[in-house]
């Protein structure tokens, strides 16, 4: 039983007769905690990206607002929505409108089902992690109608490779996410964290690979960012964009962030479990160390171009997350019985051998087109 | 139903974060492909071949400082040395060495923005380009010291320069120089053998040999096409005969090469700047030259190798104080002429890091 549904019992017992007012009341106290965490941490999210970013790039980032700067998000909070909101002359209104929610509205609710603690959970579905691939697959939605809504080119180009981008690293993701739920036998995100005495990044080292870099993708980060592209496309999708629905786009995309992050700890990093500190510590120490390797790839790489990318995909990581998926389920048949500990050791080697041979056989290909 | 696809012309500038200034590229696309491309310029014209005409010789020192403002001293060290051409004017022996340093490290700096920049187009989301201003800063202390500017230094005379260097100047150059090899090994390592970056520069945005040569190419530009072509060995002014450097030369033409000519040329102006502080020598650093000088009847044209390429000043005196005619020739407009042999078939995202590699600055550009 989750802490919610304990409260909404609770409340319940206490005024008989008033069910209808303690469900509504429990949902929108668990409403407003979901959506206190998403925008408190977003608002961290991007102090600590800006502060990381100055390290990287030796300089100091924003550190005049407040101890250590952390209050310049809120600066920029306040200066986005401050600004003026235009809509381009021969844009689509009603869909220009629309982009942003149907950016946002995903986002927020991936986090019903992250796992915060033990019995931290908005709600335990048992079919978890299907829900999140599901729900999160919606933003590419709304991404393409804000290029397309826009009538702008930039935001044309953008839109057209969101759609390749997000459809072909769905697929890896998906596929390293099953090597998750062969081990654990459940969908359910509780379950996932609870069976996993060892982490599965130890015993899944190559799944995790493929599930992190396909995630990169997903939430259009370095070097993945082709939508955004700032020295090709400008800022892609949302060029035309300001006020309130720059602040959605914003928003989502820090979300994105942050709700990957959260499912790349539950998945692979052990979610809320840890000695001494108390689970929720654990949880956002994971998260925030996640965050922080997403923002030093940022800090490091270049971008690829659109083919190499769905070269990428299709060459690189799909094969691998196939080949990765039957040797989980072999293991998961036969090996059960062996120690953990051995089968890290095969897995750590199996990967090192994969990814050494597609990096023999397999280059980021493309070239010239006869015109 | 048949679904009618055309193709889409796309505005790329003259406000774009990518072209370096205020250029502009009608680019017709194919989905992602380029399929034709014609460039805009004249966003920056001010006029300065115009303007020279109206000034005296002296005058036209800080007009070519708005030339290519990457790299300003070369621009005057071009022009100077065309006067000097024209009027028959001998330079001190300290002033030569003082402008190879200055022409050498403004070749650093210029190529550290350009390495910087072209990987910033290739998304490297400014962390390169951050690390190359850490070197470059230094470089634009050192101008400071001398002349007082950072960006448009205006320390050229006509005969010399304009002072001698302060006494910390040259401790902070050789440190400097001690520096920079082990800097540009990090670069290295961090960026030359990158999977990324060999994916998206290799065999991208070649330029023929034939092709290079028959564009009038110089520079980097043209030697990363395998032409050995250096206006400082072919053709040697000032006193860079007394130098031993090497002439580092490309094989393909790709972007790949001319991100890495640019990385080797770096350790060569090492190589010059430490034989130029050994051999510095003592003296006077102006030669006594009139204030309101009257060159003879003639014309002159006087080129140097700057950062970017083949610099060159066209200069027809009438013997009066101001020149009759004043004509620039830029290396990057000429190099720019090759853009879009270079890009058709190729996709946007090679356009922006092919037109980086090429290294433009339109403030020579437009003129």
């Amino acid at each position: 039983m989750t802490l919610l549904e304990q409260f909404h019992l609770w409340l319940a017992n206490m005024w008989p007769g008033w069910e209808w007012l303690a469900y509504v009341i429990a949902a929108i106290v668990g409403v407003v905690i979901i959506l206190g965490f998403l925008l408190i941490m977003v608002l961290v999210f991007i102090w600590f990206e800006r502060r990381l970013l100055g390290r990287f790039q030796i300089r100091l980032g924003p550190n005049r607002l407040g101890p250590e700067g952390i209050f310049q998000p809120i600066a920029t909070a306040v200066k986005i929505l401050l600004k003026e909101d235009i809509v381009p002359a021969k844009g689509d209104k009603v869909l220009h409108w629309l982009a942003p929610v149907i950016v946002f509205v995903p986002v927020l609710l991936i986090f019903a089902v992250v796992p915060f603690g033990q019995r931290a959970i908005l709600t335990d579905l048992n079919v978890g992690i299907v829900y999140v691939v599901a729900i999160s697959s919606i933003s590419a939605v709304g991404v393409y109608t804000a290029g397309w809504a826009s009538n702008n080119k930039y935001a044309l180009i953008s839109a057209l490779r969101t759609v390749a981008q997000m459809v072909s690293y769905e697929l890896p993701v998906v596929l390293s996410i099953i090597g998750v739920v062969l081990m654990v036998g459940s969908l359910s995100m509780t379950e996932i964290v609870e069976s996993q005495n060892i982490p599965f990044i130890l015993l899944q080292p190559l799944g995790f690979v493929i599930f992190f870099l396909g995630t990169l993708a997903e939430m259009n980060r370095s070097p993945f960012d082709l939508l955004e592209a700032d020295s090709e496309i400008v800022a892609g999708y949302h060029i035309e964009y300001s006020g309130m629905k720059f602040a959605m786009f914003f928003l989502g995309e820090y979300g994105h962030a942050l709700a990957y992050s959260c499912i790349v700890a539950t998945l692979y990093l052990g979610g809320w479990q840890g000695p001494l500190l108390p689970p929720i510590i654990w949880f956002l120490i994971k998260v925030i160390a996640v965050f922080s390797v997403i923002v030093w790839m940022r800090a490091t790489l270049p971008r690829l171009r659109v083919d190499q990318l769905m070269g990428f995909a299709w060459k690189g990581l799909l094969p691998m997350a196939v080949i990765n998926l039957f040797i989980i389920a072999a293991e998961v048949l036969w090996l059960s019985e062996i120690t953990p500990w051995l089968m890290v050791a095969v897995n750590f080697v199996f990967a090192g051998v994969l990814v050494l041979l597609w990096s023999k056989l397999f280059t980021l290909g493309g070239g010239r087109v006869e015109v | 139903m048949t679904i009618r696809a055309e193709p889409f012309i796309l505005n790329m500038g003259p406000q774009h974060p990518s072209t370096h200034g205020v250029f502009r590229m009608r680019v017709t696309l194919d989905g992602e492909v380029i399929v034709d491309l014609e460039p805009v310029i004249g966003y920056l014209h001010r006029g300065i071949e115009k303007l020279g005409e109206t000034r005296t010789y002296t005058q036209i020192v800080p007009l070519t400082d708005r030339l290519d403002y990457v790299a300003s001293m070369t621009n005057n060290f071009a022009y100077v040395l065309a006067v000097e051409k024209l009027a028959g004017i001998e330079v001190p022996e300290r002033a030569e060495y003082l402008r190879i340093i200055m022409a050498e490290t403004m070749r650093i700096a210029s190529h550290l923005m350009a390495v910087g920049f072209f990987l910033n187009d290739l998304g490297a989301m400014m962390t390169p380009v951050l690390y190359m201003w850490r070197e470059r800063e230094k470089l634009l202390d050192l101008y400071e010291m001398v002349c007082g500017q950072r960006l448009t230094y205006n320390y050229m005379r006509i005969g010399g320069v304009s002072q001698d260097i302060p006494e910390e100047f040259l401790p902070a150059l050789k440190k400097f120089v001690a520096e920079m090899p082990r800097f540009i090994d990090e670069y290295d390592q961090l960026l030359s053998l990158n999977e990324v970056v060999l994916a998206r520069t290799k065999g991208v945005g070649i330029l023929p040999k034939d092709t290079a040569i028959n564009t009038a190419a110089s520079g980097p530009v043209l030697r990363a096409s395998g032409v050995k072509w250096d206006l400082r060995k072919a053709d040697p002014y000032s006193i860079y005969d007394r130098f031993d450097f090497e002439v580092p030369v490309g094989s393909l033409g790709d972007n790949y090469d001319r991100y890495w000519v640019r990385m080797q040329e770096m350790r060569q102006s090492v190589r010059i700047l430490e034989q130029a502080i050994v051999q510095l020598p003592e003296g006077e650093v102006c030669a006594r030259v009139p204030q309101l000088l009257r060159p003879p009847i003639g014309e002159v044209y006087g080129h140097i190798e700057a950062p970017k390429g083949e610099l060159g000043f066209y200069l027809v005196s009438d013997n009066s104080i101001a020149p009759y005619r004043f004509h620039i020739r830029p290396p990057t407009l000429i190099n720019l002429t090759a853009l879009k042999d270079m890009v058709v078939g190729w996709k946007v995202a090679d356009l922006i890091i092919t037109f980086g590699s090429i290294d433009v600055c339109l403030g020579e550009i437009d003129r």
